[in-house]
This record gives C-alpha cells, structure tokens and sequence, in this order.
C-alpha cells in the first residue's frame, strides 16, 4: 500500500474526493447525534446532581467535560464506523467481487494503495473535524436542554464549563479521534479489499467492518484513557 | 509475442493448470478454447499476472514476466489491455473517465490530448457520443465496447479478452468479434482470447489452444480443427454445435 503512488495528483483528486464522502456526507449524522447527547447528558447529569449543595455550573462542567473527553470522540467515531466503515468495505468488496481491482493491477495500478491510502488519508483528516465540530455541539445541546428545561442558564453553562477547561482534554480528543479514525477507514479497507465471492460476501465484509471497528474502537478508548489520562 | 512455458498452477494442491506450454503470436487472434472449469481463466490470469504460476514461465518478447521486479512489471502491464468477462467497468466513473484513467495515470498529456485520445478509441469501438454515461446506464453490448476501448487507450501491445461474447446477443457478439480482429490487425498486436464460442473461433481466430483438464490436448490453425482426430476436441466441437 505504500509504494510511490503512480500519479500522484490522481491521488489528490481521490483524496479531496474522499473528504467529501467522509466528512460532508458524514456531517448531517454527526450533528444530530452531538445535539441529542450533549441535551441528554444534561438532563441526566441535573438528575443525579440536583442538590441545593451543588453549584449549577458544575451540571456544565461535567457535560462539556464528557463531551469532550469521551462522547464526542468515541460515540461520534462508532457512528462513523457504522455509515463510513461500512460504505468503504462495501465499495472495494463490490469492486473485488465485480473484477474491478483486477483491472486496477492488470494495468499495472497498486490496486490497494490507490483504493485504501485516499480514503484513509481523508479519513484522519475529516473524522477529527467532525469530532471537533461534535464537540461544539454537544455543548450547544446541553445548553439548549438546560434553557428549555429551566435547569440552568446559558450563563451558568458557560461557566462551568470555562472553569474546568482544560486545553489537554482537547488535545486528548482529537488524539483519540485520529486513532479511531485510521481504525475506521483501514479496517473497512481491508475488510472489503479482502472479499472473496459474491453478494453475500460484500455484506458480510461490511458487517465485519463495522463490527472490528467498533470492537477497536472501544479497545483503544480503553487503552488511550488508561495511557494518557 | 507471448510464450508459455510449463506453467503449471495448483491451488491447495489440486494442479489445476498442468505444464503448459504454447505460443501467441504477433498480429493474430489467437483462441483458448476450452470446457469451463478446464483451466482457460486461470491460465490467463497467470499470464496477466493476477495470479503467480506455481512453476514455469511466462514470456512477453524475451521478458520473463514471472520473474520481472516491481517496475519493471508495472511497464509491462502498461502494454497490456484486458477485456474482462463483466467488463470490471469502474462504476463511480462515467465512460469517458474509464478511458481516460490509465492515461490519467500514466501519461503526461494535457486534458485537451486525453480527449481526443477518448475520442479516438471511442470511435474505434463506435461508441462516440456516449462519453458522459456512468457504466449502469449502457447496456451489456455498450459496456464490452467500452471495455475494449479502456483497454486499447494505452499504445498497448497484448490485448487479453476473457469470454468476449458472455452475455452478449448473437448480433452484438459478432460485432464485439469483428471489433477484436480489426484491432488487432490495425495495432497490429498479440490478441488473446478465452471463449468457448466456436462462432467468434471460427469467424475471427488464427490459432487456436484447445485446454482439457488443464492441459494443452490440442493446439493448431483454426482451419485444421475439422480435421483433428483429437478426441476431445471433436467432442468439444461437437458438443458447441449442440448448443
């Protein structure tokens, strides 16, 4: 896979193009889900913490906290294993089965490279975006959910969340994000790459991607928190 | 020219290709012609390089395409065009991209030459006109022609045709077929082709390999298979009539 590319503004072209798939087609999805978690996790976080002893500020503080150290990175990478993992192990594995990768090497093209390095590429440069723009909203949803239920102002959000700020949990985010999103994008590529027969074989290749990824997904959460935190 | 010496191919021990050796010459059709499961795709993946030969060797004009390195095979392969029997048409590019892709890939000429060179093996394949079509909306005819001008954009020197005519009407057949000879003797190149059609054999072959089990049982002129006393081959022949 990492042999010189052929042309490599061919594989530019791939990668803008992938960056479009990957992340603008992945935006509509992401957006929704940060809104609801982070207007969820504040209605649940108020409901365990409701307490005259509690300053409302710290509802805040833990919402944007969680946000950012684990909700928006992994539950936002889970969901992208599922709608990008499983749309690239679909792709190749159609090409395998329909001979396409065949004719990729037949001409002489690195059939793997030019089909898994764009995608994998676009891929560590999107998800992090979207896992920074999860963020961003998973904040605004808390402080929706708080206005709306009258559990606690904008004002009182905002500075919870300011006091417990701290700029490696941003840092901590985004490394979390790149991993889960090289997993995501070669995982689903070798899954599809690696089809063997028909039909059938392409969607069990994407249910497999969807799966390893989220299994490793949730492994290196693991082993990130353990290291870094 | 092509030659084949005593590849063999065995896949988990089963020999599926047994010590085969042969010669595609220059400028003609040449035919493999075969039973399905007897060997014929197999050999010719071996020979485009998809799969490896378990023993023997592949020749492309002196060049020993078994043993070639990493890029000295790739310039091999830019010589080469394959027809595959379902056309392995990219489906995320329109017709005109499909052309253009392996001039996209390795040549440096502008955007305005890659579309006259588009043009040109469209036109080849008369197939003008259709450039802005995604490959799901052509019909099976449409998608062959198209595949034949994707694997001449390339000055190619060897064109390989996995069944040609699958799938194909009888008139389109002929038409795919006419279109392989003129190819050929226009570019003057190694043309083979693995079909069991004995139409297109007869219609447009030179020479003719005839693979049972795995084997070379037969090989000769087309004009020499009538009066084969190979067995199997008759019975081949025969049987093609029937159908």
């Amino acid at each position: 896979m990492f042999s010189k590319p052929e042309k490599l503004s061919v594989y530019i072209d791939r990668t803008i193009t992938e960056m479009n798939n990957i992340g603008v087609g992945s935006l509509s999805i992401v957006v929704i889900i940060a809104i609801f978690q982070g207007a969820v996790t504040t209605l649940q976080i108020a409901y365990q913490l409701i307490s005259p002893l509690i300053a409302k500020p710290v509802i805040g503080s833990i919402v944007s906290d969680s946000s950012m150290l684990e909700l928006a990175p992994t539950i936002t990478c889970l969901v992208l294993a599922g709608k990008v993992g499983s749309h690239i192990a679909s792709e190749i594995g159609t090409m395998r089965v329909s001979e396409q990768i065949d004719a990729l090497e037949v001409m002489g093209i690195n059939s793997s490279g030019y089909l898994a390095l764009p995608k994998i590429v676009a891929g560590l440069i999107m998800i992090p975006m979207l896992v920074i723009i999860s963020i961003f909203l998973s904040n605004l949803g808390g402080v929706i959910a708080g206005e709306a239920s009258g559990i606690l102002t904008y004002e009182e959000y905002f500075q919870g969340a300011r006091e417990s700020f701290m700029p490696f949990n941003l840092l901590f985010s985004l490394i979390k994000a790149f991993t889960y999103a090289f997993i995501i994008t070669s995982v689903s590529a070798f899954q599809g790459y690696t089809t063997n027969g028909g039909a059938l074989e392409v969607g069990a290749s994407s249910t497999k991607a969807v799966v390893y990824s989220a299994v490793a997904i949730l492994f290196s959460d693991y082993l990130l928190a353990q290291i870094l935190l | 020219m092509i030659e084949l010496i005593n590849v063999s191919k065995s896949f988990k021990g089963v020999k599926v290709l047994k010590n085969i050796s042969t010669k595609f010459e220059t400028g003609k059709v040449n035919l493999v012609i075969g039973s399905s499961g007897h060997g014929k795709s197999v050999m010719m993946k071996c020979m485009v390089g998809l799969l490896k030969p378990s023993s023997g060797n592949v020749m492309y004009d002196d060049r020993d395409f078994t043993n070639l390195g990493y890029s000295q095979l790739r310039e091999v392969r830019k010589e080469i065009g394959m027809l595959f029997q379902g056309t392995a048409l990219f489906d995320s590019l329109t017709v005109e991209q499909n052309v253009e892709f392996t001039l996209k890939m390795f040549t440096s000429m502008t955007p305005a030459e890659r579309r006259d060179r588009v043009d040109f093996c469209l036109e080849q394949v008369e197939m003008k006109g259709i450039n802005n079509k995604f490959p799901a909306e052509i019909s099976g005819g449409m998608k062959k022609r198209v595949g034949i001008a994707r694997a001449i954009a390339l000055d190619i020197k060897y064109l390989f045709c996995d069944e040609p005519n699958s799938g194909l009407d009888p008139v389109t057949s002929r038409v795919i077929d006419e279109l392989l000879k003129s190819i050929t003797e226009e570019f003057n190149i190694t043309t083979i082709i693995n079909t069991h059609d004995m139409k297109t054999v007869f219609d447009i072959g030179d020479d003719v390999i005839f693979i049972y089990q795995g084997m070379n049982e037969w090989s000769g002129k087309v004009k020499d298979i009538h009066s084969s006393n190979n067995e199997m081959l008759t019975n081949f022949i025969k049987a093609s009539y029937f159908d």
